[in-house]
Protein backbone atom coordinates (compact mmCIF):
# COMPACT_ATOMS: atom_id res chain seq x y z
CA UNK A 1 0.00 0.00 0.00
CA UNK A 2 2.38 2.46 1.47
CA UNK A 3 4.38 1.57 -2.39
CA UNK A 4 1.76 1.71 -4.32
CA UNK A 5 1.06 5.38 -2.82
CA UNK A 6 4.59 6.32 -3.80
CA UNK A 7 4.28 5.01 -6.47
CA UNK A 8 0.74 7.06 -7.54
CA UNK A 9 2.40 10.30 -5.90
CA UNK A 10 5.14 10.14 -7.84
CA UNK A 11 3.41 10.33 -11.30
CA UNK A 12 1.17 12.66 -10.29
CA UNK A 13 4.16 14.96 -9.12
CA UNK A 14 5.34 14.42 -12.45
CA UNK A 15 2.20 15.26 -14.22
CA UNK A 16 2.49 18.57 -11.99
CA UNK A 17 5.95 19.38 -13.53
CA UNK A 18 4.63 18.54 -17.61
CA UNK A 19 2.00 21.01 -16.75
CA UNK A 20 4.34 23.30 -15.63
CA UNK A 21 6.12 23.23 -18.80
CA UNK A 22 2.49 24.04 -21.05
CA UNK A 23 2.88 27.57 -19.84
CA UNK A 24 6.71 27.48 -21.96
CA UNK A 25 4.79 26.06 -24.76
CA UNK A 26 2.03 28.88 -24.52
CA UNK A 27 4.70 31.45 -23.90
CA UNK A 28 6.37 30.45 -27.50
CA UNK A 29 2.99 29.63 -29.55
CA UNK A 30 2.25 33.37 -28.38
CA UNK A 31 5.67 35.02 -28.75
CA UNK A 32 6.03 33.18 -32.72
CA UNK A 33 2.83 33.87 -33.69
CA UNK A 34 3.13 37.43 -33.11
CA UNK A 35 4.98 40.60 -33.94
CA UNK A 36 8.67 40.72 -33.30
CA UNK A 37 8.44 44.16 -31.79
CA UNK A 38 6.30 42.49 -28.65
CA UNK A 39 7.99 39.41 -28.06
CA UNK A 40 9.60 40.56 -24.37
CA UNK A 41 5.69 41.65 -23.57
CA UNK A 42 4.54 38.11 -24.24
CA UNK A 43 6.67 36.38 -22.40
CA UNK A 44 6.32 39.15 -19.67
CA UNK A 45 2.74 38.38 -19.41
CA UNK A 46 3.64 34.36 -19.20
CA UNK A 47 5.93 34.96 -16.63
CA UNK A 48 3.87 37.33 -14.63
CA UNK A 49 0.74 34.71 -15.35
CA UNK A 50 2.37 31.77 -13.68
CA UNK A 51 4.24 33.37 -10.95
CA UNK A 52 0.86 35.17 -10.00
CA UNK A 53 -1.08 32.73 -10.35
CA UNK A 54 0.66 30.51 -8.19
CA UNK A 55 0.99 32.75 -5.11
CA UNK A 56 -2.49 33.69 -5.46
CA UNK A 57 -3.78 29.86 -6.09
CA UNK A 58 -1.95 29.21 -2.83
CA UNK A 59 -3.43 32.56 -0.77
CA UNK A 60 -7.32 32.29 -2.10
CA UNK A 61 -7.73 29.76 -5.29
CA UNK A 62 -7.06 26.56 -3.79
CA UNK A 63 -9.45 26.93 -0.59
CA UNK A 64 -11.66 28.43 -2.75
CA UNK A 65 -11.87 26.00 -5.12
CA UNK A 66 -11.63 23.02 -2.67
CA UNK A 67 -13.96 24.35 0.20
CA UNK A 68 -15.28 21.24 1.49
CA UNK A 69 -18.79 21.53 0.69
CA UNK A 70 -20.67 20.19 3.95
CA UNK A 71 -23.68 18.39 3.47
CA UNK A 72 -26.77 20.04 2.29
CA UNK A 73 -24.83 23.07 1.13
CA UNK A 74 -26.25 24.07 -2.42
CA UNK A 75 -22.39 23.92 -3.39
CA UNK A 76 -22.25 27.63 -4.94
CA UNK A 77 -19.73 29.17 -2.84
CA UNK A 78 -17.73 28.37 0.53
CA UNK A 79 -14.31 29.47 1.27
CA UNK A 80 -11.92 27.56 3.81
CA UNK A 81 -9.39 30.23 5.03
CA UNK A 82 -6.55 31.87 3.63
CA UNK A 83 -3.26 29.93 2.70
CA UNK A 84 -2.36 26.25 2.81
CA UNK A 85 -2.83 24.09 6.24
CA UNK A 86 -1.80 20.69 5.96
CA UNK A 87 -5.10 18.45 7.14
CA UNK A 88 -4.61 16.29 10.21
CA UNK A 89 -4.21 12.34 9.77
CA UNK A 90 -2.18 10.15 7.72
CA UNK A 91 -0.81 11.45 4.39
CA UNK A 92 -2.15 8.63 2.61
CA UNK A 93 -5.53 8.87 3.92
CA UNK A 94 -6.24 12.50 1.72
CA UNK A 95 -7.22 11.16 -1.47
CA UNK A 96 -7.32 7.50 -0.69
CA UNK A 97 -3.37 7.11 -1.56
CA UNK A 98 -3.71 9.07 -4.91
CA UNK A 99 -1.47 11.55 -3.62
CA UNK A 100 -0.41 13.88 -1.38
CA UNK A 101 -1.80 17.28 0.29
CA UNK A 102 1.04 19.14 -1.15
CA UNK A 103 1.08 17.25 -4.67
CA UNK A 104 -3.01 17.99 -4.44
CA UNK A 105 -2.12 22.22 -4.31
CA UNK A 106 0.85 21.95 -6.59
CA UNK A 107 -1.02 20.38 -9.23
CA UNK A 108 -4.03 22.36 -9.15
CA UNK A 109 -1.74 25.06 -9.03
CA UNK A 110 -0.21 25.03 -12.00
CA UNK A 111 -3.62 24.48 -13.85
CA UNK A 112 -5.18 27.37 -12.48
CA UNK A 113 -2.37 29.23 -13.86
CA UNK A 114 -3.22 27.86 -17.54
CA UNK A 115 -6.35 29.74 -17.70
CA UNK A 116 -4.93 33.18 -17.56
CA UNK A 117 -2.26 32.49 -20.32
CA UNK A 118 -5.27 31.55 -22.30
CA UNK A 119 -6.43 35.17 -21.97
CA UNK A 120 -2.58 36.55 -22.52
CA UNK A 121 -2.90 34.95 -26.48
CA UNK A 122 -6.07 36.86 -27.56
CA UNK A 123 -5.37 40.17 -26.21
CA UNK A 124 -1.44 39.95 -27.41
CA UNK A 125 0.16 43.23 -28.81
CA UNK A 126 -2.23 45.55 -27.51
CA UNK A 127 -3.04 45.07 -24.33
CA UNK A 128 -1.83 47.56 -21.61
CA UNK A 129 0.84 45.65 -19.49
CA UNK A 130 -0.51 46.81 -15.80
CA UNK A 131 -4.30 46.22 -17.04
CA UNK A 132 -3.69 42.60 -18.18
CA UNK A 133 -1.91 41.83 -14.87
CA UNK A 134 -4.82 43.32 -12.81
CA UNK A 135 -7.42 41.54 -14.81
CA UNK A 136 -5.52 38.22 -14.70
CA UNK A 137 -5.25 38.29 -10.65
CA UNK A 138 -8.81 38.84 -10.45
CA UNK A 139 -9.71 36.35 -12.74
CA UNK A 140 -7.66 33.31 -11.33
CA UNK A 141 -8.05 34.48 -7.72
CA UNK A 142 -11.87 34.78 -7.97
CA UNK A 143 -13.27 33.33 -11.01
CA UNK A 144 -11.47 30.07 -11.95
CA UNK A 145 -11.67 28.77 -8.19
CA UNK A 146 -15.40 29.65 -8.11
CA UNK A 147 -16.33 27.36 -10.76
CA UNK A 148 -13.63 25.30 -10.45
CA UNK A 149 -15.51 24.43 -7.17
CA UNK A 150 -19.20 23.64 -8.63
CA UNK A 151 -17.57 20.61 -10.50
CA UNK A 152 -14.24 19.66 -8.81
CA UNK A 153 -14.73 20.47 -5.54
CA UNK A 154 -17.93 18.94 -4.88
CA UNK A 155 -20.52 21.90 -5.98
CA UNK A 156 -23.94 21.91 -7.44
CA UNK A 157 -22.82 20.66 -10.82
CA UNK A 158 -21.38 17.64 -9.97
CA UNK A 159 -24.36 16.62 -7.84
CA UNK A 160 -26.11 17.45 -10.85
CA UNK A 161 -24.03 15.23 -12.66
CA UNK A 162 -22.17 17.30 -14.80
CA UNK A 163 -18.78 15.59 -16.56
CA UNK A 164 -15.73 17.84 -17.15
CA UNK A 165 -12.78 15.19 -16.73
CA UNK A 166 -10.01 17.27 -17.19
CA UNK A 167 -11.52 20.79 -17.79
CA UNK A 168 -12.81 21.71 -21.82
CA UNK A 169 -14.65 24.04 -20.14
CA UNK A 170 -13.53 24.18 -16.74
CA UNK A 171 -10.12 25.64 -18.28
CA UNK A 172 -10.34 25.99 -21.39
CA UNK A 173 -13.65 27.82 -21.88
CA UNK A 174 -13.32 29.35 -18.93
CA UNK A 175 -10.04 31.40 -20.47
CA UNK A 176 -11.86 31.37 -23.62
CA UNK A 177 -14.56 33.17 -22.38
CA UNK A 178 -12.20 35.90 -20.81
CA UNK A 179 -10.30 35.93 -24.27
CA UNK A 180 -13.45 36.56 -26.15
CA UNK A 181 -14.98 39.28 -23.60
CA UNK A 182 -11.25 41.10 -22.93
CA UNK A 183 -11.24 40.98 -27.08
CA UNK A 184 -14.64 42.59 -27.68
CA UNK A 185 -13.92 45.59 -24.99
CA UNK A 186 -10.00 46.00 -26.18
CA UNK A 187 -10.72 46.27 -30.03
CA UNK A 188 -8.34 44.71 -32.51
CA UNK A 189 -5.00 45.96 -33.22
CA UNK A 190 -3.73 48.58 -35.53
CA UNK A 191 -3.75 47.82 -38.80
CA UNK A 192 -5.37 44.46 -38.40
CA UNK A 193 -9.10 45.83 -40.32
CA UNK A 194 -8.91 48.81 -42.45
CA UNK A 195 -11.16 50.54 -44.78
CA UNK A 196 -12.88 46.78 -45.12
CA UNK A 197 -10.05 44.90 -45.51
CA UNK A 198 -9.06 42.16 -43.20
CA UNK A 199 -4.89 42.14 -43.56
CA UNK A 200 -2.78 39.57 -42.20
CA UNK A 201 -0.39 40.33 -39.19
CA UNK A 202 1.95 37.65 -39.80
CA UNK A 203 4.26 35.86 -36.75
CA UNK A 204 7.59 36.49 -36.65
CA UNK A 205 9.00 33.05 -35.45
CA UNK A 206 6.93 30.07 -36.98
CA UNK A 207 9.13 27.40 -36.26
CA UNK A 208 9.18 28.68 -32.37
CA UNK A 209 5.16 28.77 -32.37
CA UNK A 210 5.61 24.84 -33.63
CA UNK A 211 7.99 24.20 -30.81
CA UNK A 212 5.35 25.66 -28.66
CA UNK A 213 2.50 23.51 -29.90
CA UNK A 214 4.74 20.14 -29.67
CA UNK A 215 5.58 21.44 -25.91
CA UNK A 216 1.73 22.16 -25.04
CA UNK A 217 1.09 18.67 -26.53
CA UNK A 218 4.11 16.91 -24.20
CA UNK A 219 2.27 19.06 -21.01
CA UNK A 220 -1.04 17.39 -22.27
CA UNK A 221 -0.05 14.16 -20.89
CA UNK A 222 0.05 15.68 -17.57
CA UNK A 223 -2.94 17.68 -17.85
CA UNK A 224 -5.03 14.28 -19.13
CA UNK A 225 -3.23 11.76 -17.32
CA UNK A 226 -2.92 13.33 -14.25
CA UNK A 227 -6.83 14.25 -14.47
CA UNK A 228 -7.33 10.55 -13.30
CA UNK A 229 -5.72 11.83 -9.93
CA UNK A 230 -3.58 8.16 -9.05
CA UNK A 231 -1.02 6.04 -11.79
CA UNK A 232 -4.46 3.67 -11.72
CA UNK A 233 -2.17 1.59 -14.81
CA UNK A 234 -5.41 1.28 -17.23
CA UNK A 235 -7.41 4.59 -16.73
CA UNK A 236 -4.00 6.85 -17.04
CA UNK A 237 -2.67 4.59 -20.18
CA UNK A 238 -5.99 4.73 -22.06
CA UNK A 239 -6.47 8.34 -21.43
CA UNK A 240 -3.11 9.09 -22.63
CA UNK A 241 -3.88 7.29 -25.97
CA UNK A 242 -7.34 8.89 -26.55
CA UNK A 243 -5.80 12.56 -26.10
CA UNK A 244 -2.79 11.59 -28.66
CA UNK A 245 -5.49 10.16 -30.97
CA UNK A 246 -7.98 13.15 -30.78
CA UNK A 247 -4.67 15.73 -31.22
CA UNK A 248 -3.46 13.63 -34.44
CA UNK A 249 -6.88 13.72 -35.78
CA UNK A 250 -7.61 17.24 -35.14
CA UNK A 251 -4.49 18.38 -36.85
CA UNK A 252 -4.70 16.25 -39.75
CA UNK A 253 -8.66 17.71 -40.20
CA UNK A 254 -7.41 20.72 -39.94
CA UNK A 255 -4.63 20.94 -42.41
CA UNK A 256 -6.71 19.30 -44.89
CA UNK A 257 -9.96 21.63 -44.41
CA UNK A 258 -7.21 24.49 -44.35
CA UNK A 259 -5.62 23.58 -47.38
CA UNK A 260 -9.67 23.16 -49.46
CA UNK A 261 -10.37 26.13 -47.75
CA UNK A 262 -7.49 28.66 -48.37
CA UNK A 263 -5.36 26.74 -51.25
CA UNK A 264 -1.76 26.86 -49.27
CA UNK A 265 -0.86 24.03 -46.39
CA UNK A 266 -0.86 26.97 -43.66
CA UNK A 267 1.50 25.35 -40.45
CA UNK A 268 -0.55 27.81 -38.03
CA UNK A 269 -3.68 25.88 -39.15
CA UNK A 270 -2.18 22.16 -38.75
CA UNK A 271 -0.90 23.55 -35.21
CA UNK A 272 -4.23 24.86 -34.35
CA UNK A 273 -5.49 21.56 -35.17
CA UNK A 274 -3.52 19.84 -32.91
CA UNK A 275 -4.80 22.14 -30.25
CA UNK A 276 -7.99 22.02 -31.43
CA UNK A 277 -8.57 18.45 -30.67
CA UNK A 278 -6.67 18.36 -27.62
CA UNK A 279 -9.12 20.83 -25.87
CA UNK A 280 -11.56 18.81 -27.41
CA UNK A 281 -10.87 15.63 -25.54
CA UNK A 282 -9.75 17.07 -22.78
CA UNK A 283 -13.44 16.74 -21.18
CA UNK A 284 -14.32 13.30 -22.17
CA UNK A 285 -10.83 11.57 -22.32
CA UNK A 286 -11.38 8.87 -19.53
CA UNK A 287 -15.39 8.11 -20.93
CA UNK A 288 -14.49 7.39 -24.37
CA UNK A 289 -13.31 4.63 -26.85
CA UNK A 290 -10.16 4.97 -29.33
CA UNK A 291 -13.00 5.71 -32.11
CA UNK A 292 -14.74 7.89 -30.63
CA UNK A 293 -11.65 9.94 -29.42
CA UNK A 294 -10.42 10.12 -32.97
CA UNK A 295 -14.14 11.74 -34.04
CA UNK A 296 -14.12 13.78 -31.25
CA UNK A 297 -10.85 15.16 -32.06
CA UNK A 298 -11.49 15.44 -35.92
CA UNK A 299 -14.43 17.50 -35.59
CA UNK A 300 -12.29 19.56 -33.53
CA UNK A 301 -9.96 20.23 -36.40
CA UNK A 302 -13.25 21.12 -38.40
CA UNK A 303 -14.81 23.36 -35.95
CA UNK A 304 -11.04 25.60 -35.11
CA UNK A 305 -10.48 26.10 -38.49
CA UNK A 306 -14.04 27.59 -39.37
CA UNK A 307 -13.56 29.24 -35.29
CA UNK A 308 -10.74 31.07 -36.43
CA UNK A 309 -12.20 32.09 -39.54
CA UNK A 310 -15.41 33.52 -38.22
CA UNK A 311 -13.93 35.19 -35.53
CA UNK A 312 -11.64 37.01 -37.68
CA UNK A 313 -13.65 37.33 -41.05
CA UNK A 314 -16.95 37.76 -39.96
CA UNK A 315 -16.94 39.18 -36.42
CA UNK A 316 -13.85 41.24 -36.60
CA UNK A 317 -12.42 39.89 -33.39
CA UNK A 318 -8.79 39.96 -33.78
CA UNK A 319 -7.16 36.80 -31.92
CA UNK A 320 -3.66 37.05 -33.15
CA UNK A 321 -3.59 32.91 -31.51
CA UNK A 322 -6.97 31.36 -32.58
CA UNK A 323 -7.44 31.08 -28.57
CA UNK A 324 -10.78 31.87 -28.95
CA UNK A 325 -11.22 28.91 -31.40
CA UNK A 326 -8.97 26.60 -30.13
CA UNK A 327 -9.88 26.85 -26.34
CA UNK A 328 -13.89 28.36 -26.15
CA UNK A 329 -15.26 26.78 -28.98
CA UNK A 330 -13.38 23.59 -29.01
CA UNK A 331 -13.99 23.35 -25.14
CA UNK A 332 -17.75 23.59 -25.73
CA UNK A 333 -17.66 21.23 -28.41
CA UNK A 334 -15.54 18.63 -26.17
CA UNK A 335 -18.36 18.92 -23.03
CA UNK A 336 -21.14 18.23 -24.96
CA UNK A 337 -19.72 15.13 -27.05
CA UNK A 338 -19.33 14.27 -23.19
CA UNK A 339 -23.59 13.60 -23.65
CA UNK A 340 -22.94 12.44 -27.54
CA UNK A 341 -20.20 9.80 -27.18
CA UNK A 342 -18.79 7.40 -24.99
CA UNK A 343 -19.87 6.14 -21.66
CA UNK A 344 -21.98 8.83 -20.24
CA UNK A 345 -24.23 9.31 -23.74
CA UNK A 346 -27.64 10.18 -23.50
CA UNK A 347 -30.09 13.04 -23.26
CA UNK A 348 -30.39 13.46 -19.78
CA UNK A 349 -26.43 13.74 -19.88
CA UNK A 350 -26.26 15.76 -22.71
CA UNK A 351 -28.84 18.28 -20.93
CA UNK A 352 -26.60 18.54 -17.81
CA UNK A 353 -23.43 18.98 -20.18
CA UNK A 354 -25.37 21.94 -21.77
CA UNK A 355 -26.75 23.40 -18.70
CA UNK A 356 -23.39 23.06 -16.66
CA UNK A 357 -21.73 25.21 -20.49
CA UNK A 358 -24.62 27.77 -20.21
CA UNK A 359 -23.91 28.45 -16.69
CA UNK A 360 -20.46 28.70 -16.61
CA UNK A 361 -20.37 30.76 -19.89
CA UNK A 362 -22.48 33.57 -18.02
CA UNK A 363 -20.94 33.23 -14.80
CA UNK A 364 -17.20 33.81 -16.96
CA UNK A 365 -19.18 36.41 -19.51
CA UNK A 366 -20.42 38.44 -16.02
CA UNK A 367 -17.54 38.12 -14.36
CA UNK A 368 -14.97 38.92 -17.06
CA UNK A 369 -17.22 41.99 -17.83
CA UNK A 370 -17.06 43.22 -14.32
CA UNK A 371 -13.27 42.81 -13.89
CA UNK A 372 -12.36 44.25 -17.35
CA UNK A 373 -14.75 47.34 -15.93
CA UNK A 374 -12.74 47.72 -12.64
CA UNK A 375 -9.43 47.39 -14.77
CA UNK A 376 -10.71 49.93 -17.63
CA UNK A 377 -11.55 52.47 -15.11
CA UNK A 378 -8.40 51.88 -12.87
CA UNK A 379 -5.14 51.51 -15.05
CA UNK A 380 -7.04 51.10 -18.20
CA UNK A 381 -7.03 48.05 -20.63
CA UNK A 382 -5.34 49.53 -23.80
CA UNK A 383 -2.23 50.35 -24.62
CA UNK A 384 -0.77 53.39 -25.83
CA UNK A 385 -1.59 54.30 -29.85
CA UNK A 386 2.34 55.10 -30.22
CA UNK A 387 3.30 52.12 -28.04
CA UNK A 388 1.80 49.51 -29.59
CA UNK A 389 2.81 51.41 -33.54
CA UNK A 390 6.30 51.24 -31.93
CA UNK A 391 5.88 47.91 -30.25
CA UNK A 392 5.72 47.50 -26.58
CA UNK A 393 8.96 46.09 -26.13
CA UNK A 394 10.86 49.25 -26.69
CA UNK A 395 8.17 51.28 -24.91
CA UNK A 396 6.72 49.68 -22.13
CA UNK A 397 10.08 47.37 -21.35
CA UNK A 398 13.04 49.26 -22.71
CA UNK A 399 14.22 46.70 -24.47
CA UNK A 400 14.96 44.43 -27.52
CA UNK A 401 13.73 40.94 -28.11
CA UNK A 402 16.50 40.41 -30.15
CA UNK A 403 19.55 43.37 -30.08
CA UNK A 404 22.42 42.79 -32.05
CA UNK A 405 20.79 40.73 -34.56
CA UNK A 406 20.09 41.32 -37.91
CA UNK A 407 16.26 42.78 -38.38
CA UNK A 408 13.88 43.62 -41.38
CA UNK B 1 37.21 52.82 -63.32
CA UNK B 2 33.96 52.41 -63.35
CA UNK B 3 31.83 50.77 -60.43
CA UNK B 4 29.21 48.36 -60.96
CA UNK B 5 26.17 47.96 -58.87
CA UNK B 6 23.61 45.10 -59.59
CA UNK B 7 20.48 44.22 -57.75
CA UNK B 8 20.36 40.19 -58.08
CA UNK B 9 18.40 37.47 -57.05
CA UNK B 10 19.83 35.48 -54.09
CA UNK B 11 19.09 32.39 -56.10
CA UNK B 12 21.63 33.52 -58.60
CA UNK B 13 24.23 34.66 -56.37
CA UNK B 14 26.34 31.79 -57.04
CA UNK B 15 26.23 32.02 -60.68
CA UNK B 16 27.42 35.38 -60.38
CA UNK B 17 29.99 35.16 -58.15
CA UNK B 18 31.53 32.25 -59.97
CA UNK B 19 31.31 34.19 -63.29
CA UNK B 20 32.86 37.40 -62.17
CA UNK B 21 36.33 35.12 -60.21
CA UNK B 22 36.31 33.33 -63.63
CA UNK B 23 36.71 36.99 -65.36
CA UNK B 24 39.49 37.90 -62.97
CA UNK B 25 37.38 40.00 -60.28
CA UNK B 26 39.09 39.31 -57.19
CA UNK B 27 37.00 41.05 -54.42
CA UNK B 28 33.62 42.52 -54.37
CA UNK B 29 30.89 42.83 -51.51
CA UNK B 30 27.69 42.25 -51.60
CA UNK B 31 24.22 42.95 -48.76
CA UNK B 32 21.05 41.50 -48.60
CA UNK B 33 18.50 44.56 -49.51
CA UNK B 34 14.70 44.75 -49.41
CA UNK B 35 12.70 46.57 -52.21
CA UNK B 36 9.32 46.63 -53.23
CA UNK B 37 9.07 46.09 -56.89
CA UNK B 38 6.51 44.47 -60.02
CA UNK B 39 7.15 40.93 -58.35
CA UNK B 40 3.86 39.55 -56.82
CA UNK B 41 4.67 37.39 -53.91
CA UNK B 42 1.09 35.76 -52.69
CA UNK B 43 0.97 34.78 -49.14
CA UNK B 44 -1.75 33.26 -47.05
CA UNK B 45 -1.53 33.71 -43.46
CA UNK B 46 -4.19 31.87 -41.38
CA UNK B 47 -6.85 32.07 -43.89
CA UNK B 48 -5.58 35.75 -44.75
CA UNK B 49 -4.36 36.80 -48.43
CA UNK B 50 -1.64 39.55 -48.44
CA UNK B 51 0.78 39.94 -50.90
CA UNK B 52 4.36 40.85 -49.15
CA UNK B 53 5.69 44.66 -49.59
CA UNK B 54 8.95 43.44 -49.10
CA UNK B 55 10.96 41.46 -51.70
CA UNK B 56 14.30 40.24 -50.55
CA UNK B 57 17.28 40.73 -52.93
CA UNK B 58 21.04 40.43 -53.00
CA UNK B 59 22.93 43.98 -53.76
CA UNK B 60 26.63 43.28 -55.11
CA UNK B 61 29.32 46.35 -55.50
CA UNK B 62 32.36 46.09 -57.78
CA UNK B 63 35.09 48.60 -58.96
CA UNK B 64 36.66 47.34 -62.57
CA UNK B 65 38.75 48.96 -64.90
CA UNK B 66 37.60 50.25 -67.83
CA UNK B 67 38.89 46.64 -70.18
CA UNK B 68 37.05 44.73 -67.57
CA UNK B 69 34.14 46.38 -67.90
CA UNK B 70 31.58 45.05 -70.89
CA UNK B 71 32.80 41.47 -70.04
CA UNK B 72 31.71 42.05 -66.39
CA UNK B 73 28.21 43.37 -67.50
CA UNK B 74 28.10 40.66 -69.34
CA UNK B 75 29.21 38.08 -66.71
CA UNK B 76 26.25 39.29 -64.94
CA UNK B 77 23.25 39.64 -67.08
CA UNK B 78 24.48 35.97 -68.59
CA UNK B 79 24.67 34.70 -64.92
CA UNK B 80 21.86 36.65 -63.08
CA UNK B 81 19.08 36.08 -65.66
CA UNK B 82 16.50 33.92 -65.14
CA UNK B 83 13.75 35.90 -67.89
CA UNK B 84 11.36 36.16 -64.78
CA UNK B 85 9.93 39.60 -63.65
CA UNK B 86 12.36 40.26 -61.09
CA UNK B 87 15.94 39.58 -62.58
CA UNK B 88 17.15 43.02 -60.90
CA UNK B 89 18.88 45.72 -62.44
CA UNK B 90 22.77 46.80 -63.08
CA UNK B 91 23.70 50.59 -62.55
CA UNK B 92 27.01 51.33 -64.13
CA UNK B 93 29.13 54.64 -62.25
CA UNK B 94 32.68 56.33 -62.67
CA UNK B 95 34.90 55.69 -59.93
CA UNK B 96 37.34 59.50 -59.14
CA UNK B 97 39.82 57.32 -57.21
CA UNK B 98 40.82 53.98 -55.87
CA UNK B 99 43.52 53.34 -53.28
CA UNK B 100 44.87 50.19 -51.65
CA UNK B 101 45.62 51.33 -48.05
CA UNK B 102 48.50 48.83 -46.84
CA UNK B 103 50.53 50.00 -49.50
CA UNK B 104 49.17 53.25 -50.62
CA UNK B 105 49.23 52.47 -54.51
CA UNK B 106 46.35 53.92 -56.44
CA UNK B 107 44.88 53.57 -59.82
CA UNK B 108 44.13 50.11 -61.40
CA UNK B 109 46.58 47.85 -59.57
CA UNK B 110 44.63 48.74 -56.32
CA UNK B 111 41.67 47.17 -57.23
Amino acid sequence: MEALFTANNVWMMICTALVFIMHLGFGFLEMGLTRQKNAINIFFKNFFVITMGILVYYLIGFNLMYPGFSDGSPGIIDFAGFGLTLPGGEAIDYADGGYTYWTDFLFQAVFAATAATIVSGAVAERVKIEGFMIFSLLYVAIAYPIVGSWQWGGGWLSQLGFHDFAGSTLVHSVGGWAALMFVYFLGPRIGKYENGRINALPGHNLPLAAAGVLILWLGWFGFNGGSILSAEPTSTSLVLVNTCLAASAGAIVAFIVAKLSFKSFDLTMFMNGVLGGLVGITAGADQMNVIESIVIGGLSGVIVVYGITLLDKALKLDDPVGAIAVHLICGIWGTLAVGLFGNLAGGAQFLHQAVGVGVIGLFCVVSAIIFLFITKYTVGIRAKRDYEIQGLDCTEHAMDAYSDFQTK
Amino acid sequence: MKKIEAIIRESQFLKVRDALKDLGVKHFTYWDVTGVGKEKQPHVYRGVNYESLAISRRFISLVVSEELLDEAINAILDSASTNEVGDGKIFVLPVEKSIRIRTKESGTSSL
